[in-house]
């Protein structure tokens, strides 16, 4: 666990944390520590999913994006919404609704990240004619996802879809479509996603499976949702609006994925601690008479991201009704295949595994650790309190082999060594007395 | 030579809520050596299907992980009912599993065919009245 300094979305808010132990055991890869009285995030285990974000009662786990006023560092501004957003607003009727209101307060244009899952969709599908891709072949639109098999699932890297996401390929058309009508340059334009979650946020950043993100930053839907409202009550349907498919909006849900990419033979998953009971048995070679696989790290699918403002059952219930409501054209009708070689599509930089998980690059080292840990195990009190700072009392024996921590950072073996050095100090005051 | 490590996980006979648990961790330690690629994937599927067989075949039993320098080694051992045909539990498709078993989606008679196309040695001894013992070895490359 060489902690390498890796770009991270989630942060820690030294002022507000008290030190407790809530986010500890909800990290699903184990990532947070409480050293010194304050929570530490481990950059090479953490994956962004944001559960701490959720968990925190004192709102110490935040995710930098951008501010809204970022996007006047531009000539031009681009919002690029993800179709979460849509979720956002109960008993909204068309998705143009909330693209005007994003002009109302302050981008110049917009469009729509469902638009790119519409090419993504067939891109994908094309993709998956290809027999030499390890089925089932798995979805990289949520990089928690990915973060997590690079973290916990290594082997299943070659499984998983080398197809760029869904708010890049927008990005990408955004750009070019916008430079072409504006007369204008690429650098004049900034394009800003509308992110539900933290970890597209740190993609944007720090970018998985390509050397550069096709965005200039990103800004959560929790931020201007406020804004946004009393404009998206008050629109006007617009009549010449050409709209992304039904299928592409319904990627912001679990399942809307898997539904336009490969209803046949599909699973999608959501939550982080269920997905990582799929790629277990996907690991088992389980579920390879499965095509595809779709996961989500949070619940319900993007809709339930840490950045967003509505509960997560009422978005998914909002979208199904405005998908409902919308004309049933497959990707397949709706993207030219011309569009698939006009833009860049695959990716340009394979998925690394990331060996955090390994105890010593040598074999026989990494043995004898492992050996340690057990019978450091075999001393401790098995209560997995959390009061050494450490999520288990097995995470501790690991910390402790690996240099983060020491014995004495247990209360309960602190307690013992007390007792006996009190009862050292009884013996020897008797012995003096006589 | 002597495994530098031994764990013994002790597998009990029906127990369907913990099934799975002995070769998930088994997993997750040859991860933290640094075992991986094709070899891992191989010894996953191989201790979860004997793994899976002490609970729907045997009267219990216990699942040993033994990791050399050079290779890994799981060995099960059960204390019955033992098989009394071992070429005809070898075939794929043969099943002796219970109506329990099979209505959880097991049974399909590819345990044992697929314990041996996965591990590069594979040794198995039964008496009936006695149990069984299965000895596999993966070699790390």
């Amino acid at each position: 666990m060489e902690n390498v300094r890796r770009y991270h979305s989630v942060y820690l808010d030294k002022e507000r944390c008290r030190g407790c132990t809530n986010c500890l055991e909800h990290c699903p890869t184990e990532a947070i520590r409480v050293r010194g009285g304050r929570a530490h995030i481990l950059d090479s285990l953490c994956i962004d999913c944001g559960e701490c974000i959720r968990i925190c009662d004192y709102h110490a786990k935040v995710a930098v994006t951008d501010a809204l006023a970022d996007i006047h560092r531009f000539k031009y501004s681009i919002a690029l919404p993800a179709p979460s957003l849509y979720g956002q607003f109960r008993g909204l009727k068309r998705p143009e609704y909330v693209l005007e209101a994003l002009k109302k307060i302050g981008f110049y244009d917009v469009f729509e990240v469902s638009r790119g899952a519409d090419v993504v969709t067939r891109a994908i599908r094309e993709r998956l004619r290809d027999d030499l891709i390890p089925r089932p072949v798995i979805s990289s639109a949520c990089p928690a996802v990915v973060r997590l098999i690079q973290v916990r699932f290594p082997e299943l890297l070659d499984h998983v879809i080398d197809i760029r996401q869904p708010m890049e390929v927008a990005a990408s058309i955004a750009r070019a479509e916008f430079c072409k009508k504006h007369n204008c340059r690429p650098d004049e334009v900034g394009c800003f996603f509308i992110t539900p979650c933290p970890a597209k946020m740190t993609v944007i950043r720090a970018p998985l499976g390509q050397k550069k993100s096709a965005l200039d930053g990103a800004v959560s839907i929790m931020e201007i949702y406020g804004m946004l409202l009393p404009h998206v009550e008050k629109m006007q349907a617009d009549p010449d609006f050409e709209p992304s498919t039904s299928y592409g909006v319904a990627w912001a849900s679990s399942n809307g994925e898997a539904n336009a990419v490969c209803p046949e033979s599909s699973l999608s998953v959501d939550g982080i601690s269920d997905v990582i009971r799929v790629l277990e048995e996907v690991e088992n070679y389980k579920l390879n008479d499965l095509e595809y696989l779709e996961g989500n790290a949070c619940v319900g699918g993007c809709v339930g991201g840490a950045l967003t403002f509505e509960n997560n059952y009422v978005a998914k219930a909002t979208l199904r009704k405005l998908v409902a409501g919308m004309p049933k054209v497959h990707p397949d009708q709706a993207v030219p295949i011309s569009m698939l070689t006009k833009y860049q599509m695959r990716n340009d930089v394979p998925f690394e595994p990331n060996q955090a998980m390994q105890l010593d690059d040598n074999l026989v080292a990494a043995m004898q650790k492992m050996n340690r840990m057990k019978e450091i195990l075999e001393t401790l009190p098995g209560y997995d309190c959390g009061s050494c700072g450490s999520p288990t009392c097995k995470t501790f024996a690991e910390d402790i082999v690996r240099g983060y921590a020491t014995e004495m950072d247990c209360i309960h073996l602190m307690k013992n060594k007390l007792k006996a050095m009190a009862e050292e100090m009884v013996n020897l005051a008797q012995m003096t007395r006589k | 030579m002597e495994a530098l490590i031994h764990e013994v996980y002790p597998v009990a006979s029906a127990d369907y809520t913990s099934a799975g648990h002995a070769s998930a961790d088994i997993k997750k330690k040859l991860k933290m050596l640094g075992v991986g690629g094709d070899v891992l994937r191989r010894v996953a599927v191989a201790s979860y299907e004997v793994e899976l067989n002490l609970v729907i075949h045997s009267q219990g039993g216990h699942l040993d992980l033994n990791v050399f320098p050079d290779r890994v080694e799981l060995v099960s051992e059960d204390v019955g009912p033992g098989i009394p045909d071992l070429s005809l539990a070898m075939r794929e498709g043969w099943s002796t599993a219970n109506e329990e078993a099979r209505s959880l989606g097991f049974g399909a008679g590819m345990g044992l065919p697929n314990m041996k196309r996965n591990a590069d040695e594979f040794d198995i001894q039964s008496e009936v009245g006695k149990g069984t013992v299965i000895r596999m070895g993966f070699r790390l490359a």
